[in-house]
């Protein structure tokens, strides 16, 4: 079953995460959260998911309410708290989550690793920080590295702008964000789009995301949210 | 505005500006603009870093980098040009100019990460002399940490400025011997500018290039850093 599946639905789209999943969450911000996803999600009803995201939740839609629901029990992140993470901090301070914070560029790099088969690498970012430790430093030509792990998802939940009738995804602006590298890094990826447009009508020069990395799309109307108090 | 002008000569008479007091965050700004240089590629942080852009003439043809995966950024949207999908690295919305490019994160980390960006401006809690950055975590109990991209930047473009107010509230100064709060970056700063003066750090002493509202003998007075003038 390789080919990417069209489903009806979000419900149907998200059906069969387990307790316990590893999720990857697209989105920076708002800008390309999968909301229906989520909210699909949250309907679905798995708990105790280990989530992978940019950040923590914006006011009270998207991650937040998963959140809020009291699916997850660990967040791995590069920046949770925002103007508007009261969600997440809530839940943090009173015990009810855990947080890694790992360094924006680690998080994406990571990910990708984990799409491209690459079993670990060496990254400059954190060297001689509290981030760097217990991790393996090695100098190479003279500059120090840290060895950083893939990070694989069992699931990724990213929204895209527009799929072929192949699941080949294009984006819009900066919501591709982390959409185009989870979708290599989670064994079923599942994409909200705006629309599905025929087979063929996508220029093959601008796929951004081939069909292979998605196994499930859903077409849902497009929901645009912006962090209020972002300055 | 010939009291902005960083002093270029030598001695302690061209770097202290004494007949003015220290700059505003936007008279700052205007200085660091003016010291980008033409074509270069650039990433300014979130928070007073920002302000510079709006300092940088377009004919010098500097393309900002957003690390949220873009190019080209224009300056921040308003009413109708708001658009959810696009947004600089604080989650403010903001536009594209003609030849602005897409990218997802990993690619944008890379080009970071992968030394193509020639300057990044952060804004920082401490410098210390050597050039150690500490602008991510205060490090107090019940502080959620949160990293984003300043590791990342830190480490990534060629040169790295940081922009901040030489003192902070209780008057303690930010350029330091060595940073007390948690680190960003090893030795990666290489300019500090601030409201009272700029800074050449991370090498084998730190010097100071120009002065606003303010002596050397003052700015010695209250660093506890060993200052070598321009020139001087």
């Amino acid at each position: 079953m390789a080919r990417t599946q069209l489903m009806e639905t979000a419900d149907e789209a998200v059906a069969g995460i387990e307790d316990g999943s590893t999720v990857l969450v697209g989105g920076f911000g708002l800008a390309g959260m999968p909301f229906d996803l989520i909210d699909a999600l949250i309907r679905q009803g798995a708990k105790d998911l280990t989530i992978v995201a940019n950040n923590a939740g914006n006011g009270e839609v998207g991650l937040a309410a998963l959140l809020k629901a009291g699916r997850v029990r660990k967040v791995l992140c590069s920046f949770p708290r925002q103007v508007d993470s009261y969600v997440f901090d809530e839940l943090y301070l009173a015990g009810k989550v855990e947080l890694e914070v790992v360094p924006q560029g680690n998080l994406a790099e990571r990910m990708r690793a984990a799409g491209a088969g690459i079993g670990a690498f060496y990254s400059p970012t954190a060297v001689g920080t509290p981030l760097a430790e217990g991790k393996e430093t090695r100098t190479i030509d003279g500059r120090d590295y840290l060895l950083e792990y893939p990070i694989r998802g069992d699931y990724a939940l990213i929204s895209a702008h527009h799929a072929d009738g192949m699941g080949n995804l294009v984006y819009r602006k900066t919501a591709r964000n982390f959409g185009p590298v989870m979708a290599t890094a989670a064994t079923t990826t599942i994409a909200q789009v705006s629309e599905v447009v025929p087979t063929g009508a996508l220029d093959p020069e601008a796929v951004v995301t081939p069909s292979i990395y998605v196994d499930r799309v859903v077409a849902v109307e497009a929901r645009h949210y912006t962090v209020q108090g972002a300055r | 505005m010939t009291s902005l002008a960083t002093g270029t000569t030598t001695g302690t008479s061209t770097v202290e500006h004494l007949d003015r007091g220290p700059l505003s965050m936007d008279e700052l700004a205007e200085v660091i603009a003016r010291d980008i240089p033409e074509g270069s590629f650039v990433n300014l942080g979130i928070g007073q870093p920002t302000k510079i852009a709006d300092h940088l003439p377009a004919e010098l043809g500097v393309v900002l980098h957003t690390e949220n995966g873009m190019l080209g950024m224009g300056p921040a949207a308003h009413g109708d040009d708001v658009d959810a999908d696009l947004t600089n690295a604080g989650k403010v919305p903001v536009t594209e100019l003609p030849g602005a490019s897409y990218f997802h994160h990993a690619d944008s980390f890379a080009m970071m990460r992968g030394g193509h960006l020639d300057v990044c401006v952060l804004g920082a809690y401490q410098v210390a002399g050597n050039g150690d950055l500490a602008n991510w975590h205060t490090g107090k109990p019940g502080a959620i940490p949160a990293v984003g991209g300043a590791m990342d930047l830190a480490i990534g473009a060629k040169d790295v400025f940081v922009m901040m107010g030489l003192f902070g509230k209780d008057g303690s100064a930010k350029l330091v011997p060595a940073c007390t709060y948690p680190l960003t970056g090893v030795g990666c700063v290489s300019r500090v500018y601030t409201d009272h003066g700029v800074f050449e750090v991370g090498g084998d002493e730190v010097v100071v290039t120009t002065t606003w509202g303010i002596s050397v003998d003052e700015l010695r007075e209250r660093l506890d850093v060993p200052l070598a003038v321009l020139g001087g």
